[in-house]
């Protein structure tokens, strides 16, 4: 009986590293290739040498596909590919192309420049792993060699983030990556066909989580920016460049006009100005309200929103900064936390998920002693507050998808172990199909029961379709 | 897919931005729609050519217009009158669509301006649609070139006109009312339509300009004959220059083209296949192909000559399974199907014959007996050849002795004397003829069987 196996290198029962390895038909396919936000160690790397001990992984794979350009889902892919060794095909749609390499370059210099590390890609590896890049576009078939296909769908989440349907001889396989089924401010909802999967590989972060109105949740968030800002405190927000912060903005932008606020909005200087020109080339990655209106006014430029220069940090009264990265683990948003996290009338607000390990996780957990280092010891007295809002399907957005695709079998990564369980449960209960939810370094084996395909003479066709009338 | 039964899919043509030909395609057919293709170089994508292989049939279109002219040659005769008539202190009117060879022109003039000391000459583009046209062309980056790709990771717009734009040397408006009265300044290169020259806003400029012989028109769209176009302008001391720009294939790239194509049969407009009628020495330009072309004109409706033989079947696991080939010949297996036929939204499954429900144990009286229903299973095929030595020999065996063989075209009679039998032994059949004599018959019969394998 054929089978399709799955093993993950990362994100296996957890949510970092996603690398997924999936062998069909005699294909063997990399899904992803990311880095763990929260080690500093060899740990942020999947460990490649469950392909090969030694060598190049050239002649094991296939292909790399890409879903998106989170560091966690294409981190360590220069590393893969120049520093393990991989010279095939990887496939990534054209936004993430064009915006990788920019993050790549931006996570080499904070952890070779400035933390000073030493066995890590350089700026070459980046380029020459690029090189290797093949672009796709929405809804095209691509046929990576005479038996393996693979085709691109919208997915939302951020821009040019995909979810790919992979296809050799009758079976399939598809990989959500990282996804939304909702539409926000600036991307639109996930889609796909009924493409009926043999097995349909799916992020659960919020497996567990059905959650409230998005209305709610941007009220809330105003409402306790508009808070501090009237006590005069000063509000962090960490975010990575490109994907919550612009939806953020666009939010901030409103409300600043609608209420006729005064009070300066920063944004980090680097990546501001790029993001935007990305976002306006490539606004066909948008959703339909922006792409309507993109000739005559660009929602990505804003008036309220200035850039942000190191001294301010220090400006007396109210202020909004939007800072990165986005889990408060390094670079100028712990800077800026660091002056700040002392008075009580400032805030700093977690607008998504953050990784184990990181300062942005501990934090939340309610920590309010932090070891930084030089052995000193930060007292957080600054409020933390958390808004959920990273663009990730939630437990009801799942079962949608399921209910789209409609796939023979399901298998969760990207999550923690318990919500997935949870999760399983459901699937197995409301879908009566198979789910799997294997740990790093686990394969699960899934049996395709195809139909043969065969040739018919057309008399004969013919002869019996009008038989049966 | 169209409704399950083909497929259909676009392929580059290199021609504009989005330009497609188009393959449609069954399991085992192939018809690829060839119209507007260019090879040359400009901002979309090449042209796909290597799809169109093994093709049945290929509808071929949409050749250039100009085949005698060269398009790089043109756009060298465009820039050239335009510097030498600014330069003269003149204005440039050109007539042309919003969108399209568009792009180029003012690409190529992006990089003339410098070099022709053009810099301060106000270029404007005239249209409702203007502002879409420039905008939309700067975000369709996957239907671009590669240079141009390449550019748009950096990033930075691929074309050049968004500089011409921000250095306000561009400047477009949606009409000839409004700001663009008040703004316009002379001598300057208006791009505004319609190329027919009868409506659009290209009509204000041809009556403004057309008595000063400082002016110039210079015609890049193929589509429209320029001296009908200017006919109810004359007399006209404007000059007219006439450089049209047309990128699709010519004769000589199609004919290469086909040749590393091949597809089995051609289908072209009935014009290609004779020299155009202005030129009627000029043999080169049609089409000459082995075999030749189905020629087709408009409002004929054309048989394409393809005879399907095959469809593609799904046979359902079970069923798969259930299957046991045999070999009948070496590397050739033979298995019999008994399925039922589904086809349901032109796909087609075989799947197992379903088994006749149990007949239940009726507690009412009959008072007719019903017969279950029988299914017969169905007869084994046979197959395999009847050897006549050992045929003969087992015959003895059984004590026929006296066999009179006569050899037929098809095959052998064989006449059994005693039992006044025939058993006809052809390629393709056995037959027993015998009256009267069932046992006889049913022996032969398990003998001749003896030699044949059942599948």
């Amino acid at each position: 009986m054929p089978e399709i196996k799955v093993t993950p290198l990362g994100a296996g029962q957890d949510v970092g590293r996603s690398c997924i390895l999936v062998s069909i038909g005699g294909k063997n396919i990399m899904l992803d290739c990311g880095m763990h936000m929260g080690y500093n160690d060899d740990r942020r790397f999947p460990d490649f040498s469950y392909i090969t001990q030694n060598g190049r992984l050239t002649d094991f794979l296939d292909c790399v596909i890409i879903s998106h350009f989170h560091l966690d889902h294409c981190g360590a892919l220069p590393y893969m590919s120049e520093m393990v060794g991989y010279d095939g095909p990887i496939y990534m749609t054209h936004p993430t192309k064009a915006i990788c390499p920019i993050l790549l370059e931006d996570f080499r210099k904070i952890t070779v420049d400035k933390k000073g590390e030493t066995n890590f890609f350089t700026s070459q590896m980046i380029k020459d792993c690029m090189k290797k890049v093949i672009p796709l576009n929405l809804h095209q078939t691509v046929q990576v060699d005479d038996e393996l296909e693979i085709k691109a769908y919208y997915a939302g989440h951020v821009l040019g983030a995909a979810m790919v349907h992979i296809k050799v001889g009758s079976e399939s396989v598809v990989y959500t990556g990282d996804y939304n089924m909702t539409p926000d401010r600036h991307l639109g909802a996930a889609w796909i066909d009924k493409c009926r999967p043999d097995l349909l590989i799916s992020e659960s972060t919020y497996a567990t989580t059905i959650r409230d109105s998005k209305r709610c949740r941007e009220r809330d968030f105003l409402k306790k920016v508009h808070e501090s800002i009237e006590r005069g405190g000063k509000v962090l927000i960490p975010v990575f460049a490109l994907g919550r912060a612009q939806e953020l903005c666009i939010l901030l932008e409103t409300f600043w006009e609608r209420m006729n606020l005064k009070a300066p909005i920063y944004f980090s200087t680097g990546l501001t100005e790029k993001a935007n020109h990305y976002y306006k080339l490539f606004i066909t990655w948008t959703n339909q309200k922006i792409r309507k209106t993109f000739v005559q006014r660009n929602m990505f430029e804003f008036k309220h929103i200035k850039a942000f220069d190191r001294s301010y940090a220090d400006n007396p009264g109210p202020m909004v900064v939007f800072a990165t990265p986005g889990m408060l683990h390094a670079g100028q948003s712990l800077q800026i936390f660091k002056k700040w996290a002392g008075n009580e009338k400032n805030m700093v607000i977690m607008p998504g998920y953050c990784v184990q390990g990181t300062i942005g996780h501990k934090i939340l957990n309610g920590q309010r002693k932090l070891e930084m280092e030089g052995r000193s010891t930060l007292d957080v007295k600054l409020q933390v507050e958390y808004m959920s809002f990273s663009a990730h399907a939630d437990a009801k957005g799942i079962m949608q998808l399921i209910r789209m695709a409609e796939p023979r079998n399901m298998l969760l990564v990207h999550g923690e172990a318990i919500k997935m369980e949870f999760l399983k449960g459901k699937i197995e209960q409301e879908f009566s199909i198979d789910c799997y939810m294997p740990a790093n370094g686990e394969t699960v084996t899934v049996t395709t029961n195809p139909s043969v395909p065969v040739d018919m003479s057309l008399n004969l066709l013919k002869r019996e379709m009008a038989l049966g009338g | 897919e169209l409704f399950g039964a083909v497929q259909i899919s676009p392929l580059s043509s290199g021609y504009s931005l989005g330009s497609s030909n188009w393959i449609i395609q069954s399991h085992h057919e192939k018809v690829s729609y060839v119209s507007g293709s260019s090879l040359l170089t400009t901002h979309p994508q090449p042209m796909d050519q290597s799809s169109l292989k093994n093709s049945d049939v290929l509808i071929l279109t949409g050749l250039t217009q100009m085949p005698t002219a060269n398009p790089d040659g043109m756009l060298g005769e465009f820039c050239s009158n335009l510097a030498m008539t600014i330069r003269a202190g003149g204005n440039v009117l050109v007539p042309c669509y919003s969108s399209g060879v568009i792009y180029d022109l003012l690409e190529c003039l992006y990089q003339f301006i410098e070099s022709a000391s053009l810099g301060t000459t106000p270029f404007y583009f005239i249209s409702p649609v203007a502002n879409s046209s420039l905008e939309f062309s700067q975000i369709f980056a996957e239907w671009l070139c590669h240079n141009k790709q390449t550019k748009v990771y950096l990033p930075e717009p691929p074309f050049p006109h968004a500089e011409l734009i921000q250095t306000n040397k561009l400047k477009h408006y949606p009409s000839i009312h409004g700001d663009f009265s008040s703004e316009f300044r002379q001598p300057c290169v208006v791009f505004t339509g319609h190329p027919s020259l009868r409506f659009g806003d290209v009509v204000h400029f041809m009556e403004l300009w057309g008595k000063s012989n400082l002016n110039t028109v210079i015609f890049t769209e193929p589509d429209f004959s320029y001296l009908d176009a200017l006919a109810p302008y004359q007399p006209l001391a404007m000059k007219c220059v006439y450089c049209p720009i047309d990128t699709r294939l010519n004769f000589h790239q199609v004919s290469k083209l086909l040749k590393e194509v091949q597809p089995l049969n051609v289908v072209c407009p009935e014009q290609y296949t004779q020299p155009p009628v202005t030129q009627s020495h000029r043999s080169d330009l049609m089409l000459e192909l082995q075999p030749p072309p189905m020629p087709y004109r408009r409002c004929s409706v054309l048989s394409l000559p393809f005879r399907r033989r095959y469809e593609r079947v799904y046979i359902l696991p079970e069923l798969a399974n259930s299957l046991v080939p045999s070999e009948v010949k070496a590397g050739v297996s033979v298995a019999t199907v008994s399925a039922v036929l589904h086809s349901k939204d032109n796909k087609h499954t075989l799947q197992s014959v379903p088994k006749p429900p149990p007949v239940a144990p009726s507690k009412k009286r009959k008072r007719v007996i019903e017969e279950p229903p029988v299914t017969l299973s169905p007869k084994p095929l046979l197959s395999g050849a009847v050897p006549l030595e050992a045929f003969l020999a087992t015959l003895q065996k059984q004590g026929i002795t006296e066999v009179k063989v006569e050899e037929t075209a098809e095959g052998h009679i064989l006449h059994l004397q005693a039992e006044d039998t025939l058993i006809q032994l052809e390629e393709d059949g056995t037959h027993i003829v015998c009256d009267n004599n069932e046992p006889l018959r049913t022996t032969l019969r398990d003998l001749v069987l003896r030699f044949l394998q059942k599948l």
